[in-house]
C-alpha cells in the first residue's frame, strides 16, 4: 500500500476530494440504503440498469474518508458494466482498487459490497 | 504547505526556551543526579532547581512535594494505585468520574479487578460534578477521590474548591488530574487544600516523557511506589532522573507561570473567534461543554450531517491539524467515553472536532481555519443521504 503523508494511497484521497457519481436518480431501477451498525456509517446507492448494463449510477454517503472513496470507486468500477460483470465484486477487490486500506478501514469496503449486492437483489427481485 | 496545528490538547511543540535550557543537559551535564561526584552534583542541582519551578506554578509550599515522573499518565498512575495500594487497610472504595481521561479511568478499571470497590460519578451535560451527588457517593471505606480538572476532550473545569471541601469534610483526599490544565489555567494547591495533582510537560510547550505528581506531606506517608528499584524521588519514584527533560520541564513551567494571565486572554480570543464564526457560518452546529468553566483554548464543535472523522481528515489535506475522539480506530466505534458521560446522543458525538489552541497559535492560523471549513462542511453535507 502506497502510503502517503496522509496515510492512505492516492486513490483513496483522489476518490475522496473527488468523489464521482455524487447523487440520486429519480429513474432509478435497482437501489440498496445499508447502514454499517458498529460505526454509523450510511451508504445510498442508485442504480440505472438498462439493456443488461449499469447505464448510471449514483451514490450517497454519511461515513469517514474510507466510506466515501469506496462508494466513489465503486460507481466508477461498475458503469457501463453487464450485471454479470459487477455481481462478483469482492470487498477485497474494492480494497485493491483503491490501493489498499487500513485494516480498521476495510469495513468501507464491506458496506460498498453490501450495498451493491442489495441493489442487485433489489433489480432481480423486480425483473426476474 | 503552510501548516495550522489546532491539536495542542494532544501535545504542544516544545518552547524554544525549553529546548534551549535542556540541550546542555544532553552535551556536558550528563551525570547521573544521584551520583556523589562532580558530574551527579552538577545534574542534581538542575533537577532540584526544576523543582522549585514547577512547585511555584501549581503553588505548591515545599518543592520536596513534587515528585518527577515519566508523564502525565504515570503521575496519574501513581496517585491512584499508590494511594489506594498503601491505604488498602483502612478501605477500599474510589469515587471518580465518568468523564475521566483513559489514564485515571482505566487505573481505577484495573484496580476494581484487584477488589477495589469503584463509583463513578455522572456529570452533568457540560461535564461537571455535583457537589451534592459527590456527598452522597461518599462511605466510610472511602478513600480517595480522582477526577479530571480541564477535561481534554471538551475543556470542562470542575468547581475544584467546593468538590474538595466536600471530599475533606467527610475525610477523603483528593487527587486532580491537571495534566490538561496546568499552564493553561491557574492552579493553587495549597490554596485550595488538594491533595494530590497530576501534571505532564508536552501540553503547554514542554517536553514528552516528562510530568510530576504533587504530593500532599501528610499524604505521602501512605502512599506506595509504582516504580521500585531505587531511592530516587524521595523513596517515592525509582530510576534515573531524565535530566534534560526534567530542565525543560521546569523552563516551561517558570515561563508559562509568567505569561498565565496574558496566554489564557490571548487564547481565550482566538477560541472564542473560531467559535462564534463557525456557528455564524455554518449552520447546525453544536458547541460541546460550552461554558465559562472551560479551558480557555478548547473548543469541541459538532457538525451535524458529517462524521468528525472525515472533517478531520479533510482538514489534514489542507494542512490543518485537529483531532476528534469519535473515529473507527478509537475504542470499538463507542464515539467517546467523555462525550457519551455527558449525554450528548451518538450521532452528535460522531460528528464532532476538537479543535485546541496554544502558544504558537496565530490569528492568521484561526482565518485560515475559518476561510475553508464552512465550505468543506457544505460539500461532506451535499455527500450525504442523511437530510
Amino acid at each position: 500500500m502506497a502510503i502517503t503523508g496522509s496515510g492512505y494511497s492516492p486513490i483513496v484521497i483522489d476518490h475522496f476530494q473527488n468523489p464521482r457519481n455524487v447523487g440520486e436518480l429519480s429513474d432509478a431501477n435497482a437501489q440498496a440504503s445499508v447502514t454499517n451498525p458498529v460505526c454509523g456509517d450510511v451508504l445510498q446507492l442508485m442504480l440505472k440498469i438498462a439493456d443488461g448494463r449499469i447505464a448510471e449510477v449514483r451514490f450517497k454517503t454519511f461515513g469517514c474518508e474510507a466510506a466515501i472513496a469506496a462508494s466513489s470507486l465503486l460507481t466508477e468500477m461498475i458503469q457501463g458494466k453487464t450485471v454479470p460483470d459487477v455481481q462478483d465484486i469482492t470487498p477485497e477487490m474494492i480494497t485493491a482498487a483503491l490501493g489498499g486500506l487500513p485494516k480498521v478501514k476495510l469495513h468501507a469496503s464491506a458496506l460498498v459490497e453490501e450495498a451493491l449486492k442489495e441493489a442487485l437483489e433489489h433489480y432481480g427481485a423486480s425483473h426476474g | 504547505m503552510r501548516r495550522v496545528y489546532l491539536d495542542y490538547n494532544a501535545t504542544a511543540p516544545l518552547l524554544p526556551e525549553a529546548l534551549e535550557a535542556a540541550v546542555p543537559y544532553y552535551a556536558s551535564v550528563w551525570g547521573n543526579a544521584s551520583s556523589i561526584h562532580h558530574q551527579g552534583r552538577e545534574a542534581r542541582v538542575a533537577v532540584e532547581d526544576a523543582r522549585e519551578q514547577v512547585a511555584q506554578l501549581i503553588g505548591a509550599d515545599n518543592p520536596f512535594d513534587i515528585v518527577f515522573t515519566s508523564g502525565g499518565t504515570e503521575a496519574v498512575n501513581l496517585a491512584i494505585r499508590g494511594y489506594a495500594y498503601g491505604n488498602r487497610a483502612r478501605g477500599q472504595h474510589i469515587i471518580t468520574t465518568r468523564a475521566e481521561h483513559p489514564a485515571a479511568l482505566d487505573t481505577c478499571r484495573a484496580l476494581q479487578q484487584c477488589g477495589f470497590d469503584l463509583t463513578y460519578l455522572p456529570v452533568d451535560g457540560l461535564g461537571r460534578v455535583d457537589p451534592e451527588v459527590l456527598a452522597k457517593s461518599i462511605r466510610s471505606q472511602t478513600i480517595l477521590l480522582t477526577l479530571i480538572h480541564g477535561n481534554h476532550e471538551v475543556g470542562t473545569l470542575q468547581p475544584l474548591a467546593t468538590l474538595v471541601e466536600v471530599a475533606h469534610a467527610q475525610g477523603v483526599p483528593v487527587h486532580v488530574d491537571a495534566v490538561q490544565a496546568v499552564g493553561r489555567v491557574p492552579i493553587d494547591v495549597a490554596a485550595l487544600g488538594i491533595d494530590l495533582l497530576s501534571l505532564c510537560g508536552h501540553k503547554f510547550g514542554g517536553p514528552k516523557g516528562v510530568g510530576a505528581l504533587y504530593i500532599r506531606r501528610s499524604i505521602g506517608a501512605t502512599m506506595q511506589a509504582v516504580v521500585h528499584g531505587g531511592h530516587q524521588e524521595r523513596e517515592r519514584r525509582a530510576g534515573t532522573e531524565d535530566v534534560p527533560s526534567i530542565v525543560a520541564l521546569g523552563k516551561a513551567c517558570a515561563l508559562m507561570g509568567q505569561r498565565l494571565a496574558d496566554e489564557g486572554n490571548r487564547l481565550e480570543v482566538l477560541r472564542d473567534r473560531l467559535e462564534s464564526e463557525a456557528f455564524s457560518r455554518i449552520p447546525e452546529v453544536r458547541s460541546l461543554g460550552k461554558s465559562d468553566d472551560r479551558l480557555p483554548n478548547t473548543t469541541n464543535i459538532s457538525f451535524a450531517g458529517v462524521k468528525g472523522e472525515a472533517l478531520v481528515f479533510n482538514l489534514d489535506l489542507l494542512g490543518i491539524a485537529v483531532s476528534t475522539g469519535a473515529s473507527c480506530s478509537s475504542r470499538q466505534g463507542v464515539p467517546s467515553q467523555v462525550l457519551e458521560a455527558m449525554g450528548v446522543p451518538r450521532q452528535v458525538s460522531e460528528g464532532s472536532v476538537r479543535f485546541s489552541l496554544g502558544w504558537g497559535t496565530t490569528d492568521d492560523n484561526i482565518e485560515r481555519v475559518l476561510n475553508v471549513l464552512p465550505s468543506m462542511v457544505e460539500r461532506l453535507r451535499m455527500l450525504s443521504p442523511l437530510p
